[in-house]
């Protein structure tokens, strides 16, 4: 995923060969000074520009454009550069970044995979910026989103990083680009806003097309909602405060009506009640209208209780409308677009949807079950009966797999590669058919593993895994791990739970589930608890410690503030599965790729 | 303009230019108990706490206090318990946020208690007091002082209630004895 920088937040830069992508809407002038630790740029050779556009390590572009692309090879700088200061220069002397769009910076690989971008907004008089720094930190390469601006232009900018004869510097530079630009003769494009406002909010946090705004009766309708509209150090964690903050507050809107629900009922019964005991009620109307009073009551009482609901749900729906369609991979539906065209993430993901949760009083409005990665507890997919009631027993086991494989896809698409791996076992081959989506493709460690000795050898292999690393982390030695340990996280799938396991298996399996997320080994069962019964309540612990999903809808989450049941549904591939194919794909085309 | 309340006083929580109040926060401050000599940790800190309780037609449906930081609806919500006070210079120390137009239709009152869970009297606490702030714009609308008053541990201090679309305020004042608002209830009970 794309880190979208805020100014002033900086990004580790994995690759040391960079392009660094300038768009601006009108042409500007790019140029990159080569500066020591403390940012100081020596004297004039420390600085591409239009007159010396290559310097070891840097080409900048030799003319003003709208759009500019520098190349740099931070191994090629030399050892007394620290910091390469990306700055943008309009050509004009009367110019200011606050007529124009803002201009927009992404740093991406030599493959133009993009690692990450920033959008300077907030320019007014300015002419001159800073927008972007790569630094070296300890022994690697950093890069800070900076966007400072300066209205004196670029000799003030210069000034700063100090170098001599900026001035001068400055003028030429501004000379180039004006000979630059008329060489060019790429007109600018045609503004469509040429005098009218200018919209500088971050185009990053825009967020999709807006929805339209309900006709709401109150006189004060709710501000729009956009996506990222929570604190969060970047746009994924914001997301993800965002969509936790939609859960309690559905919650909560709903622990207003069903009090009120509670109250109205009980008010209604003590009145009725006192109707029928009074003994004036039974002679004439009395007792009729009494009773009309109360059910008049009642029904006000909930009219009031349900349009303050129904007011909630609107702002609500509005804000996931918003929100649904922002969400990265790890946190998207099945069927959002993000996924057409996925690429392999260069960051770990914080955390991922297991599917979505709902109420009763709003079936419509789904808010995304997010848990925060690594997994805390390991992840059951229920197989057997439940309320919902697929009564073929085949059936719902295959729906189960599927769900199953669906979040161990899920899981391999958001990790970048080599971070995250799966390995699957499938005691009787019972699975081949839903599985085959995942071993078609390549992208386990290996074939499901088969039969009881399958099972033991999986387990054993992993079990002696978790205590390597146990004991590396015990005794805070983990670089003595041995050589070309794969320190990916690992996922274990086990289908049909606990066909072909013997009691030393189970033994190890509980261990997995106890320890495994400690050192970074993950369970994923997909078991009907009926084929455990023989093991009476041996195994209630291990259940107690998962996670249960269910292949159907289900109602047996609590939400952490008050409680209600919360109706969970998996999360799905669309029918026939081609995107849970395409993306494999691309896992296992960067899987190779990476190798 | 801050009223200073008796006991009794209604206000009424319209604004001057007739929009009705739509958040209000009750305020507690008090100040820390001096450090005294040379084994100064020895001090019995003071713990006062603020709670609100909502009522249905005089029937408790909810309460917010330092165990149960926010109403279920989620329009009442406590910033947190302190556990010592403050300087004493007429900033909160404990605060009860109300949104009032999140307030669920069937809540019709909403009371407030100060408690003092350590036990001290109201007698040995300096500088304490309680307030009803406009949380829309910081302006005070009301505060009552609790300092001097007499032996005892609680307070009913005023109460919210919905007249007509909008709140009303009324200062109770009603000095109690109690740990906890669980204590008070007997006491709440006529006020409602």
């Amino acid at each position: 995923m794309v880190a979208e920088l805020v100014r002033g937040q900086n990004h580790p830069l994995p690759r040391t060969r960079l392009e660094i992508l300038i768009s601006a809407e009108v042409p500007v002038l790019v140029a990159a000074a080569l500066g020591d630790e403390g940012g100081r740029v020596h004297d004039g050779h420390g600085i591409a520009h239009h007159g010396t556009p290559v310097l070891p390590g840097i080409e900048v572009p030799r003319a003003a454009a709208a759009e500019h692309c520098l190349s740099a090879d931070l191994r090629e700088l030399s050892e007394a550069v620290h910091r390469v200061t990306v700055l943008l220069a309009l050509p004009g002397m009367a110019a200011r970044f606050g007529a124009t769009a803002a201009p927009r910076a992404t740093v991406t690989d030599a493959d133009g995979t993009e690692i990450v971008c920033f959008t300077l907004a907030g320019l007014d008089a300015e002419s001159a910026v800073v927008a972007l720094e790569l630094y070296r930190r300890q022994g690697g390469w950093k890069v800070r989103a900076v966007g400072q601006g300066y209205a004196e232009g670029l000799t003030a900018l210069l000034a700063d990083l100090g170098l001599s004869g900026a001035s001068e510097m400055a003028e030429a530079t501004h000379e180039a680009g004006r000979l630059g630009a008329a060489r060019a003769a790429a007109p600018p494009k045609a503004r469509p806003s040429e005098h009218g406002p200018v919209d500088y909010t971050h185009p990053g946090r825009q967020g999709p097309p807006q929805p339209q705004p309900q006709p709401q009766p109150q006189p004060q309708p709710q501000p729009q909602p956009i996506a990222g509209d929570a604190p969060g150090w970047s746009m994924e964690e914001r997301l993800y405060n965002q969509v936790w903050g939609m859960f309690e507050d559905l919650a909560r809107s709903t622990a207003a009506l069903r009090s009120a629900a509670d109250f109205a009922a009980a008010r209604l019964d003590r009145e009725l009640d006192e109707a029928l005991a009074d003994p004036r009620a039974r002679i004439g109307g009395a007792g009729e209208a009494a009773r009309e009073t109360a059910r008049a009551k009642h029904d006000e009482l909930m009219g009031r209780a349900q349009a303050a609901h129904d007011r909630d749900l609107a702002q609500l729906t509005a804000e996931a409308e918003a929100v649904e369609p922002a969400l990265p991979p790890a946190y998207a539906r099945w069927d959002s677009p993000v996924w057409h065209g996925h690429r392999m993430p260069a960051e770990l993901p914080r955390a991922v949807r297991l599917g979505d949760l709902h109420l009763p009083e709003s079936a419509s409005l789904r808010i995304p079950m997010l848990v925060r990665l690594p997994l805390e507890r390991g992840l059951w997919v229920d197989s057997g009966a439940t309320q919902a009631g697929f009564t073929d027993s085949a059936e719902r086991r295959r729906l189960a797999l599927e769900v199953a494989v669906a979040l161990a896809a899920r899981l391999l698409a958001v990790h970048p590669v080599g971070e995250f791996s799966v390995e699957v076992i499938d005691p009787a081959g019972a699975g081949a058919g839903p599985l085959g989506a995942l071993t078609r493709t390549g992208v386990l460690t290996g074939p499901p593993s088969r039969g009881t000795a399958g099972v033991a050898q999986a387990l054993e292999s992993l079990t002696r895994r978790v205590d390597l690393v146990r004991m590396a982390i015990g005794g805070g030695a983990t670089e003595a791990l041995p050589d070309g340990f794969d320190t990916a996280r690992r996922l274990l799938m086990v289908n049909d739970f606990p066909q072909g396991f013997d009691d030393r298996a189970l033994t190890r399996l509980r261990f997995l589930a106890d320890e495994g997320p400690a050192a970074g080994v993950h369970l994923l069962l997909v078991a009907d608890r009926a084929d455990a019964g023989e093991y009476g309540p041996l195994l209630d612990p291990l259940w107690r410690s998962l996670t249960r999903l269910t292949p159907s809808p289900d109602d047996h989450f609590a939400d952490p503030w008050v409680g209600h049941a919360w109706t969970f549904e998996p999360s799905l591939p669309p029918q026939g599965g081609a995107v849970l194919q395409q993306v494999l794909g691309v896992v296992s085309a960067a899987r190779i790729k990476g190798k | 303009m801050t009223v200073n309340m008796t006991k009794g006083q209604a206000i009424s929580l319209e604004k001057k230019d007739g929009a009705t109040l739509t958040a209000v926060r009750m305020g507690l401050g008090w100040q820390a108990a001096k450090r005294r000599g040379l084994f100064g940790s020895r001090t019995r800190e003071i713990d006062l706490d603020a709670s609100a309780v909502l009522f249905a037609e005089k029937q408790p449906v909810d309460v917010v206090f330092f165990r149960h930081l926010v109403s279920d609806d989620g329009s009442v919500r406590h910033t947190g318990d302190n556990l010592v006070g403050g300087v004493g210079q007429g900033g909160d120390d404990e605060a009860v946020l109300v949104d009032l137009q999140r307030v669920p239709p069937h809540v019709d009152q909403i009371v407030f208690t100060v408690n003092s869970f350590t036990g001290q009297t109201f007698q040995e606490v300096q500088n304490a007091f309680c307030r009803l702030v406009d949380e829309t714009n910081g302006q005070e609308l009301a505060r009552y002082t609790l300092a001097g008053g007499g032996e005892y541990t609680a307070q009913i201090m005023a109460k919210v209630h919905r007249q007509g679309a909008g709140w009303t305020m009324t200062a109770l004042g009603e000095p109690a004895n109690g740990r906890t608002f669980q204590d008070l209830m007997p006491a709440i009970l006529p006020h409602l």
